[in-house]
């Protein structure tokens, strides 16, 4: 799915995916009259949608449109297990290498047309044509033949089982009859998109907003919310002023807005605010490329000396947890049987004298051979929790006799510069993810060119091997099995310090009823939303 | 005259030209490509695909290739294709932000003329007075003040509290439905604050700028004549002083014409107001090359025009300047 993909976003803490509900909701009486239909919902953007057809655009504005226009074959449910969309049910057959999917024969597009398998053909061929410029054509070249079986039926044969497979038929499927033969990034479908999803496009207002209404001949049923509008404000504090005037009904909020900012009686009155966990970590990479830190004794220390808790109290503001691996602590993949580094300085300081760390010459600093043990954190701008992380570690490991400098850098000459060339000591950073455990190519030692992911320079033959097996097997015990084992090896060496998983802290106006936290975070039922007809606010 | 323009128009070609050259010669010197947005730490782009993408942009080619590419396509007015994800025309883009763009910075010219002109003669004819030293303050707390938190300030006051105006945007949500006097309206009620945060940091400059000139010119020999005939003051300041103090005033707003199509990043994005500046910032991040060389061109032309119309309309108002 676009928006789960992993892929490192500047606002990596704020996607809203993600669980473990703890609402901060008053129940509003009344809850109980049926839906009605009505009412318009308005959020807000910080950059304008960049390409309404899904194969060109990588932008979360663009994806969370494309999300409510278009339809996949699969998609996450609730309770993030992948459940049919546009497919009815699929078979996978006995070796792993074909799915043959069984599609809805009710679906038609915006524009009236019958869906059928040719456009899934089309799609799945549109991502692998080398004149289309997507950065999604990975999971579609594992394919080696995709097979209109009859007008319901489709059917893809991978060269090897390949288990993220069906992840990735959660990608939007694209009008074959409005697309075909034409160059696809001069098609007008572009800036009016014509999909099978729950909401049509109406009208694009370019830099202001843009209105999306609802599809009255969905397959799942009209949703009741008529129309939702996205504004497009570049300012997060003037959207938060927007929030509170009214002017929007949904914000994502930072800790400090959640906290004490919108603890107000007005702001009660009108909107319920909701936390839970979101998909993505922050934590402190080493380049393991460098002789000091490729003693794991060092690395344990440091992870020793930074106490997690006090990050999460201070950055996030209570608003997260303790990382201690790749995955989200509540999700089915999680291991919670692995090491854990609590504060600790005084083990700290143990394992750095195993390692050769003494402070020789009586200046605070540790030192071997005559040099002294000084490093340097390197972050990108515009991240301030990062920033703040690094002031609070390098105060923490001066504790233990570490000198820590600080750098940080523009995005585009911090990646250039300093990540791809592996040209740092360490670099706090935060990836996203979806529910999708296969970390090949951040983990597998394949992935350690210059651009690939792998940039620490991380490389265990036994991970390796876990990797490898876990991508090819479907059976999700056994694969439960196999990623716990790889968090255990994590863990163990350290090559990240897993410093925190934040959450996701939306407000909704308190209007707007079927709200019902889950794993997935609360967007997965927006078409089940609605407002009760005496509360309705826009009429038009 | 027709020589002169004629020769000052040539010049401007070879110019523009180093302009362009210099520019595109910069933006590829700075780190970073438009495609690594898609394709860095991207797990499910490959090495590949990031190579497709490249040399669908021209960018695996050498630097002096692609200028020249870029140079045949702007003889032909073609500013070419945006490299961003939406791959739209670079000149519809820039259509598309420059009527408001414009209309803001109009208006909020307009408001600094009809406010420091005012300001900066009485401080001239009262020197030293409160009004003098009063409204210095006022104008200097405008220029020191950053925009941004004024701006702030008064959506928090004005629009939050007090509800007297909208926060941000260009219209209501439901505009549409509005008579054409209500729309009018509308569009005059969000204008407000952004054209006062606008106006409010420039008055400095122009209200001090007319004081001095019109100190001035109160000290020359014409205006003692004036006098000595026997005029009333108001027709001395009003009629005889005024004028004169004003010619300067030309070549500062032929110098603005270039800022009539830039737009402040800061302002622009406070005010959720789709501008220039924005479109131009956002360029440079996504390190756009045809949209940033098409913004930089169209600025550049821009200042080579105000400047000649400068020029050319100081003659036609001084006689002085026409003759010599």
């Amino acid at each position: 799915m676009r928006n789960l993909i992993l892929n490192l976003t500047l606002l990596c803490l704020f996607l809203s995916a993600g669980c473990e509900q703890q609402p901060d909701v008053i129940p509003a009486e009344g809850d109980e009259a049926k839906p009605v239909r009505g009412d318009t919902f308005i959020e807000a953007s910080i950059g304008e949608p960049s390409n309404l057809l899904p194969v060109l655009s990588s932008d979360s504005a663009s994806s969370d449109i494309n999300g409510l226009v278009y339809n996949g074959l699969v998609k996450y449910d609730k309770n993030l297990q992948l459940v049919g969309e546009l497919a009815e049910s699929w078979d996978v057959s006995d070796d792993n290498l074909s799915i043959t999917f069984h599609l809805r024969k009710d679906v038609h597009w915006h524009d009236g047309t019958q869906f059928t398998s040719a456009d899934v053909l089309f799609t799945y061929q549109m991502y692998i044509d080398p004149d289309v410029p997507t950065a999604y054509a990975e999971d579609f070249l594992q394919v080696s033949n995709a097979k209109v079986i009859d007008e319901y039926t489709f059917r893809v044969t991978y060269e090897k089982p390949y288990a993220p497979a069906l992840e990735s038929w959660a990608t939007a499927i694209h009008p074959k009859h409005l697309l075909e033969n034409q160059e696809i990034t001069k098609s007008p479908l572009s800036r009016a998109p014509v999909g099978t999803g729950p909401y049509k496009f109406v009208e694009w207002d370019a830099g202001e907003k843009l209105v999306l209404e609802a599809n009255e001949s969905y397959f799942r049923g009209q949703p009741y919310i008529s129309r939702v509008v996205y504004r497009i404000i570049p300012d997060p504090s003037t959207q938060f002023l927007e929030l509170r005037s009214g002017g929007l009904d949904f914000m994502g909020l930072t800790p400090i807005q959640y906290s004490t900012q919108t603890d107000t009686p007005s702001f009660k009155r009108n909107f319920n605010k909701y936390r839970y966990l979101a998909f993505s970590y922050t934590y402190l990479g080493y380049n393991l490329k460098k002789p000091v830190f490729q003693d794991k004794r060092v690395r344990q220390a440091i992870s020793y000396a930074i106490d997690k808790q006090e990050l999460i109290d201070g950055v996030l503001l209570g608003f997260g947890q303790i990382a201690t691996g790749p995955y989200k602590p509540d999700l089915w993949t999680y291991n919670a049987n692995v090491k854990r580094y609590q504060h600790n300085p005084d083990m700290s300081r143990k394992l750095l004298t195993e390692a050769g760390w003494l402070d020789n010459n009586a200046d605070g600093i540790l030192d071997k051979n005559g040099q002294p043990f000084s490093f340097t954190i390197v972050t990108n701008q515009g991240n301030d929790l990062r920033a703040k992380t690094a002031e609070i570690i390098q105060r923490r490991l001066k504790e233990i006799g570490i000198d820590v400098k600080i750098r940080v850098v523009e995005w585009a000459t911090f990646l250039k510069e300093f990540i791809f060339p592996g040209n740092f000591d360490t670099t706090i950073l935060g990836w996203s993810g979806g529910p999708e455990p296969d970390q090949y190519n951040i983990w597998h030692s394949s992935k350690t060119a210059p651009r690939e992911l792998n940039f620490i320079g991380y490389r265990n033959p036994e991970v390796d091997q876990l990797l490898e097996t876990g991508r090819r097997t479907f059976d999700q015990e056994r694969r439960k099995e196999i990623y716990d084992r790889f968090q255990e090896i994590l863990a163990e060496e350290q090559p990240y310090t897993f410093l925190y998983v934040g959450e996701a802290l939306p407000a909704v106006a308190k209007r707007f009823r079927g709200i019902e936290p889950a794993p997935a975070g609360i967007r997965y039922n927006f078409e089940e939303w609605y407002v009760p007809k005496p509360e309705q606010k826009y009429t038009r | 005259m027709i020589n002169y323009l004629l020769k000052r128009i040539i010049m401007m070609i070879p110019l523009l030209i180093g302009i362009t050259l210099i520019s595109f010669v910069v933006i590829h010197l700075a780190p970073g490509e438009p495609t690594d947005l898609q394709t860095d730490l991207n797990p499910k782009a490959s090495a590949e695909m990031r190579e497709r993408l490249r040399e669908r942009y021209d960018l695996d080619k050498p630097m002096y290739v692609q200028y020249g590419k870029w140079l045949v396509r702007l003889i032909q007015f073609d500013f070419g294709e945006s490299f961003s994800q939406d791959h739209r025309p670079v000149l519809e883009k820039i259509i598309e932000r420059l009527p408001i763009t414009i209309l803001i910075n109009v208006l909020s010219i307009l408001v600094i003329l009809a406010v420091s002109i005012p300001i900066g003669i009485l401080s001239a004819v009262r020197r030293n007075s409160l009004f003098d030293r009063s409204t210095t303050v006022f104008v200097f707390l405008g220029f020191a003040m950053p925009s941004f938190w004024l701006a702030l300030l008064l959506m928090d006051y004005l629009g939050v509290r007090l509800g007297l105006f909208p926060i941000a945007g260009l219209k209501d949500i439901g505009h549409e439905y509005y008579n054409f006097g209500r729309q009018i309206w509308d569009y005059v009620h969000h204008l407000c604050l952004p054209v006062f945060v606008s106006a409010f940091g420039g008055l400095a400059g122009f209200s001090r700028y007319m004081r001095s000139n019109m100190l001035e010119v109160i000290r020359q020999d014409y205006i003692l004549t004036a006098r000595a005939k026997g005029l009333s003051e108001t027709q001395v300041i009003y009629k005889h002083a005024l004028r004169n103090a004003l010619l300067p005033v030309i070549t500062i707003l032929g110098l603005s014409v270039p800022g009539l199509i830039g737009g402040s990043v800061i302002f622009e994005t406070i005010f959720a107001i789709p501008g220039m500046g924005k479109l131009f910032y956002d360029g440079v991040m996504m390190r756009d090359y045809p949209l940033i060389m098409g913004v930089l061109v169209i600025g550049a032309v821009l200042t080579l025009v105000g400047n000649l119309l400068a020029d050319i309309s100081y003659a036609l108002a001084d006689p002085r300047i026409r003759r010599g």
